[in-house]
Order: structure tokens, then sequence, then C-alpha cells
């Protein structure tokens, strides 16, 4: 029988300090009964045998007298087998749904290994998510992390469902597919949300669900991806499965850290969050991939909020520095009824270009988006002196410009909810919205591609 | 040997782990850590308490584990076998490690950073009687195809040789000579030897720059050059091309040994280099670019504090092979990663933070790594250079923050990337208003004498027809271009195929991604050749729009793709394509 502790030295926040423990172990977890019932947290520091432990429920109603804390000995672990598949689970891995515990296969530390780099596989399999601007132009690749910037009000949820949803459709053999979604303070609305769209979609029997809610505790926010990323490994490397993992709101999740890295009274670096906020995130978002040793993967589609749709703030920006591109989504656009609203000239997939073109896509694909996005960008020079000197002054290119963009936000951005467009129709859109401008414009494609796709004849958009 | 050290662990916080028992541990010694023996350096000397930063993840070290001390420096192993390797932060082999370990990274496994079995083609260069010191070659041995790796005498040891065995096959455990030093004792000499991480390789004498690191990459080359010896900074915001840039100079540039720095960045990135690189050939010699190549990856989810050890490495054994007389340049990705791990420790101890919670020290220990770049004579005699070209990722894509501006102080190109660039996929994104390279008068006797009298002067025109254009630009956002006369038009012109067509690149292209310096200079002259050309047209009273109309500013835009690298004679005929047109519309116009 492990040593019971009885009482605490201090309670700070979603921290207490705890004094004469006999060998302690970094990062242990410890269990802590209250009023008969168990809570848990785990040891961040040690300093002989004072330790502090964060609590990953909430500290309330504890008292310096009241607790009896157990050391495990063991760092936080989840117990897996197959049987997670449909289920649902809280923030910490434990079974919400009332269908009883996991009979585990085996139990896995929630903080995972990191893969050693010459494991990997470096990711090239296209993904078609049925939506223009994403395979066209960031395209989706199987082992990706690939994040939604978001902002309040914006319809990330939306996306993030109809990528689900039409990858599935997409892929070759539905029993290898799998989604793990975590939610970090989300709203109970939106944790439903995506429970009924799986359920319309069909996939809710190949969906491990981790909810810590936005009344649930903040502590307890920063397993909750560690657990669902546990899940999505063991069922990607142990059981050859492609899983899709999506993570809201990361924004959420960064706030939770540093609230806790305030209440131990670290030294901040921009905007109060840790120093190591970077590293913290890298830790979540470097387990996505795919490594020799296995047929699965893991991709990531991480979803987070900008605050004041700022993309600079430290939660986009430390997340762009880390994951394999970003989709950001443009409240203007979005105003003016576009749906997806991809801000696409600063979103990216760094994995497109291994995973697109002859082989792959199509051999004019690497082209057709690069040009896109330089006459789109183009569109954007032509607006802000439109503001200026009034449309009518433009001259007669700048206001074929004007049109192509008018185009390309309505026509080719634009989709229904519900709208899956194979590549193919994506790419010949793309290349119609592109023969309204001259030939000579064009200086982004290769001759011969040019020769085979721009018909300028074709207009009729 | 000094005797070890020993005390057990007393406090745990991340990576810092303070270690009471004994207070004999000296400053940057090499200890081992807990039960499973895990790297880690002392960094901190106090009282009562010695503090040590653990290079593997100290979850699960329990307080009263023993920390003994290694009795020397934190050091790296030097021998053959590194090139082509791929080593984490700490020096250790990624594929033993995942021999031993699998796929996911275990912590507490102890490999040897080099094959002590494998057996190398050894041919001496020494003889008895002969009088050596330390940096001495005493014998060479074909490392890779591309690499011949020469055997020097380790530091602190002088004297004649006593014994040398004969050519042939030897492992790292064989010695090789055997020297009488000048004290009297004799020493055993093999291939390995150690040097400790945060000391610089001593050398002769440092030399004045005077030679390009040439890239292929048109900008870089002909705008912004770096000398061979030379540093220099690429900051930019996620997205702008750091890594690309990297990979690029990484692939192309005319260095005789790469060292690549994976510091807190991403593990694909690392995947991808290794597999590039072993299927990508070097133009020159037709081998594979791994074979001039050191990886080292200390990703950003491995252990931090081994992130700040990884640059030491790499610089390390970069400095070891410029002692063999090469040219090495190494990227280090992203040293902005390395100054956040200081970051962390640093507050892990309670430092008292300068700017946004940097360590006041971010300043010197970025000088101290940017000096280990240089172009010297070495102890031997043989000249070698240390470029090094660090990534910067500001937080907010904000220059203003402390690493890009401390950097900026130190290095002397400064490639600064852009994010309206990047965004209209303007690649490389290096803005060429904000950017610079304090190299040219350094290298102005080089480029007159290798390729071209013209070469600078060109450059010069480049430069201010650019500047030009931004100037214009300013009115054109305000009023638009109608305004301008025809002559200003053309600068416009001009600058847009400098732009689009001489420093657009593709890195993906086959024959644009590496393109040589005769071809950038032709590429020039055509430019300024046309502008010429069109200004006697102009200057005829033709409106520009006729020169226009012909596309020959958008077909001198697509030279780049039309022309191939070794095709320069189409210059030629192309400027007479010039010839024609010109004098066709002024004909017209008669
Ligand atoms: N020279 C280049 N040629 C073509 N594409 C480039 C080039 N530089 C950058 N890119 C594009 O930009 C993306 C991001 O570049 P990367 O070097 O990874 O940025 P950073 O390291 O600054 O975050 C790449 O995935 C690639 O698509
Ligand atoms: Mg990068």
């Amino acid at each position: 029988m492990a040593l019971e502790y009885l009482g605490l030295r201090e309670i700070s926040g979603p921290l207490v300090i705890l004094d004469g423990i006999e060998n302690p172990s970094y990062e242990e977890v410890v269990t802590i009964q209250l009023n008969g019932k168990m809570r848990t947290g785990k040891i961040i520091e040690i300093s002989g045998k004072s330790v502090v432990v964060q609590v990953f429920e909430n500290t309330s109603e504890m008292s310096l007298t009241n607790t009896k804390t157990t050391l495990t000995g063991k760092p936080m672990m989840l117990p897996l087998s197959k049987e997670i598949l449909g289920r649902t689970f809280n923030g910490s891995g434990r079974p919400i749904d009332g269908l009883g515990e996991i009979f585990p296969e085996k139990k896995a530390d929630i903080n995972g290994k990191p893969i050693n780099p010459v494991s990997r596989e470096y990711p090239r399999d296209f993904i078609q998510t049925g939506i223009s601007s994403i395979d066209c132009l960031t395209t989706l690749i199987r082992g990706q992390k690939l994040p939604i910037f978001s902002g309040n009000g914006l319809p990330q949820d939306n996306l993030a469902v109809q990528i689900v949803r039409q990858a599935q459709l997409a892929g070759e053999s539905d029993t290898q597919f799998a989604v793990v979604f975590a939610a970090m303070g989300v709203k109970n609305d939106v944790a439903d949300f995506f429970r009924r769209s799986f359920e319309e979609s069909g996939v809710l029997d190949r969906v491990v669900m981790f909810l810590n809610l936005s009344n649930d505790p903040v502590a307890e926010r920063i397993i909750t991806p560690r657990a669902a990323l546990t899940a999505a490994e063991y069922l990607a490397y142990e059981h050859n499965m492609h899983i899709l993992v999506i993570l809201t709101d990361m924004t959420a999740y960064a706030e939770a850290l540093r609230e806790i890295s305030s209440s131990k009274g670290e030294i901040p670096s921009r905007k109060g969050f840790p120093g190591y906020l970077y590293s913290d995130l890298a830790s979540l978002f470097e387990r996505a991939g795919m490594i020799h040793s296995s047929t699965g993967s893991v991709t990531q589609i991480p979803i987070l909020s900008m605050p004041n749709d700022d993309i600079t703030h430290p939660i986009p920006d430390l997340t762009g520095y880390i994951t394999e591109g970003q989709i950001v989504l443009d409240r203007a656009l979005s105003q003016k009824g576009v749906y997806p609203p991809v801000s696409v000239l600063p979103s990216l997939s760094r994995l497109m270009k291994d995973g697109i073109g002859e082989g792959y896509t199509r051999e004019d694909h690497p082209d057709l988006a690069n040009q896109l996005f330089a006459s789109y960008a183009k569109v954007q020079d032509v607006r802000s002196l439109a503001s200026v000197i009034g449309e009518d002054e433009l001259s007669p290119l700048d206001r074929l410009y004007l049109e192509f963009g008018r185009k390309f936000e309505t026509l080719f951005l634009n989709q229904g909810k519900n709208e899956n467009r194979p590549i193919g129709t994506t790419l010949s859109l793309g290349w119609s919205l592109l023969s309204m401008l001259p030939r000579e414009e064009l200086d982004r494609i290769d001759s011969e591609i040019l020769d085979k796709y721009y018909k300028p004849q074709n207009e009729a958009v | 040997m000094a005797t070890t050290v020993k005390g057990y662990i007393y406090g745990i916080n991340g990576p810092v782990v303070h270690v009471k028992g004994s207070s004999d541990f000296g400053m940057m010694q090499m200890v081992k850590v807990g039960e499973e023996g895990l790297i880690g350096e002392v960094i901190g000397v106090e009282s009562d308490h010695t503090i040590v930063q653990v290079y593997e993840s100290t979850t699960g070290l329990h307080t009263n584990e023993p920390v003994e001390s290694l009795g020397m420096p934190m050091s790296v192993t030097l021998g053959p076998g590194i090139i082509g390797n791929i080593f984490d932060g700490i020096e250790r082999p990624l594929k033993d490690l995942e021999q031993k370990s699998g796929a996911f990274l275990d912590r507490g496994i102890h490999t040897s950073a080099i094959d002590l079995q494998k057996k190398w083609n050894v041919s001496m260069c020494c003889k008895q009687g002969d009088s050596v010191s330390a940096g001495s070659i005493i014998a060479t041995l074909p490392e890779t195809s591309l690499v011949v790796h020469k055997v020097m005498v380790p530091a602190g040891i002088n004297g004649t040789i006593e014994e040398t065995v004969p050519d042939g096959a030897y492992s790292a455990q064989d010695t090789l000579v055997k020297i009488r030093t000048d004290k009297g004792s004799i020493v055993d000499i093999g291939m390995v030897q150690t040097w400790p991480i945060r000391t610089p390789r001593t050398v002769r004498e440092r030399k004045p720059i005077s030679r390009p690191l040439i890239t292929g990459q048109r900008i870089i080359d002909t705008l912004l050059p770096i000398a061979k010896g030379g540093t220099a900074a690429i900051p930019g915001g996620f997205g702008t091309g750091k890594t690309m840039t990297q990979h690029q100079l990484a692939k192309w540039c005319d260095a005789d040994i790469i060292v690549y720095i994976g510091c807190g960045e991403r593990g694909n990135e690392m995947t991808q280099v290794l597999e590039d690189f072993s299927k990508l050939v070097d133009p020159k010699s037709g081998r594979p670019l791994m074979d001039r190549t050191v990886l080292i990856a200390n990703t950003s989810n491995m252990p931090v504090a081994a992130r700040e050890a990884s640059i030491y490495t790499g610089i390390t054994l970069a400095e070891y092979y410029r002692d063999m007389g090469y040219h090495v340049a190494i990227m280090a990705d992203s040293t902005s990663r390395w100054a956040e791990a200081l970051r962390e420790i640093s507050g892990r101890l309670e430092e008292m933070p300068a700017e946004e919670g940097f360590p006041a020290y971010l300043s010197s220990r970025l000088s101290g790594f940017y000096e280990r770049a240089g172009y010297v004579e070495n102890l031997n005699g043989t000249e070698g250079s240390v470029t090094i070209i660090g990534a910067v990722s500001p937080q907010g894509g904000d220059f203003s923050e402390p690493v890009t501006q401390n950097t900026k102080r130190f290095v002397r190109c400064f490639w600064a990337l852009d994010r309206q660039l990047a965004y209209s996929r303007h690649y490389p994104a290096i803005n060429w208003l904000t950017s610079y390279s304090e190299y040219i008068d350094d290298l102005y006797t080089w480029y007159e004498e290798n390729v071209d009298e013209n070469f600078l002067k060109y450059r010069a025109e480049i430069v201010s027809i650019l500047q030009e254009e931004s100037q214009l630009m300013e009115i054109v956002k305000l009023i638009g271009s109608d305004v301008l006369h025809d002559e200003q038009k053309l600068v416009l012109d001009i600058a847009k195929i400098i732009r689009l067509g001489f420093l657009q690149q593709n890195a993906y292209h086959k024959s644009d991604t590496y393109v040589p310096l005769t071809k950038q200079f032709k590429m020039m002259e055509l430019v300024l050749y046309l502008r010429k050309k069109a200004k006697e047209v102009i200057s005829k009273q033709i409106p520009i729009s006729q020169l226009r109309e012909t596309n020959i500013f958008e077909d001198t835009i697509k030279l780049k793709y039309d022309i191939g690298n070794d095709e320069l004679e189409k210059f030629e005929e192309y400027k007479h394509k010039i010839d024609r047109l010109c004098a066709q519309i002024i004909q017209n116009q008669q």
C-alpha cells in the first residue's frame, strides 16, 4: 500500500504544494482524496521533499487539511484497445458515454515519445477534400498537420466536418479510416454539432471523442489533446489505420497553459504566454505523420481562433511556425457570403509540392496553383488602387483583374457546404478563370502547359 | 583522468536538475544523471548545490538518484563516419537509436557517435622521425565518395613520430602512429579525438575574406552575395521561405561540406533532407549530395536542452572539417529556437530576464556563435573556412524582436524575407530593398577576375532600377500609372523583368533551381541591353505601348526557363532579336 500524505502546504490556482514527500519522481501522477472523491494531478516540480502538483480537476473545496494524497509512481497512462472506436471520453480519457470502462489491450503514456526523424516516412499522398480552395491551393496530404486559423463566428466547424465527410468518401477503404476528435474548452453546442455531423455522415462508430467543454476544468485541457493523440497513434501505428485528428480549440488550450504557468509564477514571454509555448505546442503537432514501420497515418487538423483576428498573436504565430501550413479564414470574405471564406494568400500547404502534379493529381496543378496565387495577389493591388483613384480610372487590364477577382471569389472559393468537387473539376474551374486574363499575364506557367490548358475562348464561366 | 565526482538528485524542474551531495562538480562538465545515466552538463555551481541541464527527458526521474561526473567538458567525438550521417543534438547517430528503440526515441540509450568496428582504407602520410604538432595531418582515408578524411594530431601534442603502421585497413580503435612528445612520453594516436563543443577549435590565423560562396541563387549571388567564411541571417515569419532557402543553399552552394542543423524545427523537414540529399547528385561529381553532408536533427519535440547544444555540436563538426582544409557551410534552422531553449533554461533557473524573457547573455552567446565563422589558415598550414547561415524566426514576423536585432549586429549578410512577397508566391521572398550584404567590397576583385569585369557595374545598375521602381510605385499607388511619362513607364517594365525574370527563381524547376554565375551575368547583361534599346526607341517619341505590344517584355521574363544553363550563346541571338524588333518599330514610325 502506497504512502498517504495528509494535507497540503499551499494552494495556488490549479497548483498545490506538498511537503515531506518520500522519493517523488518527475511528472508522476498523484491521486488526491477529497471528501470521498478522487482527483488527479501530476508533479511538475520537485525540490527535495517538496513537490508542486498540478491538479487536473479544479482545486475548489480543497483546504490545507482535508486531502489525502498518494503517489502512483507513473506518468499519466491511457488504456487502449480497438474498442475505443465509437466511444466518448472526458478530457482526461475516462469514458462518459455510460458504456463502461475500456478493457485495455495496453496502456500508453499520454505524453508519447518523439518520432525519430529517420523513422519518418515523408508524406506524399493527396487527400481529396472536394473543396476547391483546399484541393487546388492548400492541398491536404495524408500525415500532414494543417491547422485552420479562424476567428469568432467564422464557419471553421462546418469546414472541418465537410473535410472529414468528403475526405472519407474519397478514401479507398473506410475500414482503415477513423476520426479522433478532441474538444478543449469549446461550448457544448460545438461538441454536439460535431457529434451530429459525424452521425449524419455515418462515421460515428469510427470516431473517438475526448471532450473537455468550456465548463470543464481548465487544467484538464492540458491532458485532452495528449490523450487524443495517444489514441490516434495507437490506431495508426499499431492497427495501420488512417486517422484524422481534429483538435479544437487550440486557443483555449494555450490559454490554459498560460493560466497554469502564471500560477507557477513563471517569467512570461509575449502576452503572458510561457516561453515554452512553442515547445509545448510542438510536442502535440509533431505527433502527426507517418512512420516506415506502419502503413497508418496521423493527419491533424487543429482549429484555433485568432484573438482579434490577429495572425501575429502568439497562438497562431507559434502554430504556423510548427505546422505544415495553415488554412486562414477571413471575416471580410465571410461577410461577402463566401463559404468557405478561405483567405488564400496567407494560406499555405507546405507538403503540397510533393503530393501534386504529374502522377499525383495532374501535371498542370503546380503551375495553375502558383498562377492563381500570383494573379489573385495582383487583384489585391488593383483593388487598393481602385479604392484610391476609383474603378473608372483603372486601365482595361486592371479592370479585367477586378473581374477575375470577383469571379475567383464567387465561383472558385465559394461552394456549397455539401458540394464535393472532384480535383479535375476544381482544376478546370481554375483554368476557366485564368482564361479571362491575357496570356502574357500568366508568367508563372510553363509555355507547354499554357498551350495545352489555356483556352481564352472558353471564358464562359 | 580526473576522479569522478558523485552526488544525488535533489530537485527537478523540466530539463533542469538540482544536485546535492558534492561541491566538487565543475562548470560545463559532462555528467550522467540517474540510474539510466542520462547525459547532462553542469550549468551552475552554487554553495549548497549544483545545477545540471539534462539532454534527455527527465520524466520519471526520482530524487536521490545518483549523478556522476564524467571528468570532461561536454564534448563531441570527431573521426571518420560523420559525413553522410544524421545525429541528434548531442551527436548520437539517429539510425543507431532507431535500431535500439524503434521509431520512437527512448532515453538513456548509449551509442558511439562513430562506428568503431568499420575498417577504413588508410594511407599514411608521415614517417618515423617526422616532427608533428597539433593539427598535423598524419594519414588520410576516403570517408565518402566526396570527402577525403584527414587524420590530424589532437590538440596538446607536440613531438616526433616514433612508429607508424603501414598503409592498410584500420578501424577507429586502432593506433596509427606513436608519438614521442616533447616531454618524453609516448602517446598512441588513432583516427578519433574529442573536442569540447563550447570552445572554438584553434587556428593559426584568420585570413581576410575574399571569395564568394556561390549558391546558384540569383538574388544571393548577384545582389546579396555571401563570402566563404562569412555570416548571414535569414529572418522571416512562418512560411516565408527560410527553410527552403537553406535547403537550396545546402544543395547547390560550392562548399566542400555542409553541416545542416535542424534546431527545434519539423521532423518531416529532416526526413526530407535525408531523402532528397541521398537521391540528388552533386552536379560536379555525380555523387549523392549526402556524401558531403552531415545532418543534426534536434526537432521541436526533442529535448530542449539538447536543442541548445545542437548548435555547438554542429559548429564543432564544421570546424573539424575546416581544419582538414575544407570549405564548410553550416545552416542553422532555426537560431531562434536555440535562443528560446536558452530562455527556457534561464527561466527555470529564475535568472533575471532582459527583453521578452530572454536572458541578458543572449547577445554574447549569439556573437560567440557567429564569431566561429571565418576564413582561416589552419594549424597544419591548409586553408579552410566556415560559413554560417542562420535562420531567424521572429515572433509575429516582427524584426524588432531581440533575436533578430541581436543577430543583426553580428552578421554581415541580412536576407530579409518578406511576407507580402511570399503571399504572392514570389520566391525566394528576399526583400531586395531591406536586405543587404556587406561583402561586396571584399569580393570585388574576385567577381572582376572570375566572372566579368562588368559584373559589379551591372549589379549596381540593377539595384538602382529596383530603387527607382520603388519610388515610382509610391506615385502609382496614389494616382495610377497613367500619369507617368514613358521613360518612367519603361523603368517599371524593366524592373518587372528584373523581379519576375531574374530575382524570382523557382526551386522546383529542373534548371532554374541552380543557375551558374555566367548565366546570371548574361541575364543581367541582357536586361540592361533591352533597357538601352528600349530607351532609344522611346527617345524617338515612339510610345512605349508599341514596344509592349510586341510582348518583348514578357518574353524576356520567360528567358530564365527558355535558355538552358549551358545555352549561353542564345543570349546573343536574343540580342539580335531585340535589335530587329526595335529597328522594325523605328522603321514603322518613319
Ligand atoms: N525558393 C522557393 N521556390 C519555390 N517555393 C518556395 C521557395 N521558398 C519557399 N517556397 C514555398 O514556401 C513554403 C514555405 O517555405 P519554408 O522554407 O518552409 O518557410 P519557413 O521555413 O520560412 O517557414 C514552401 O513549402 C514552398 O511551398
Ligand atoms: Mg522553416
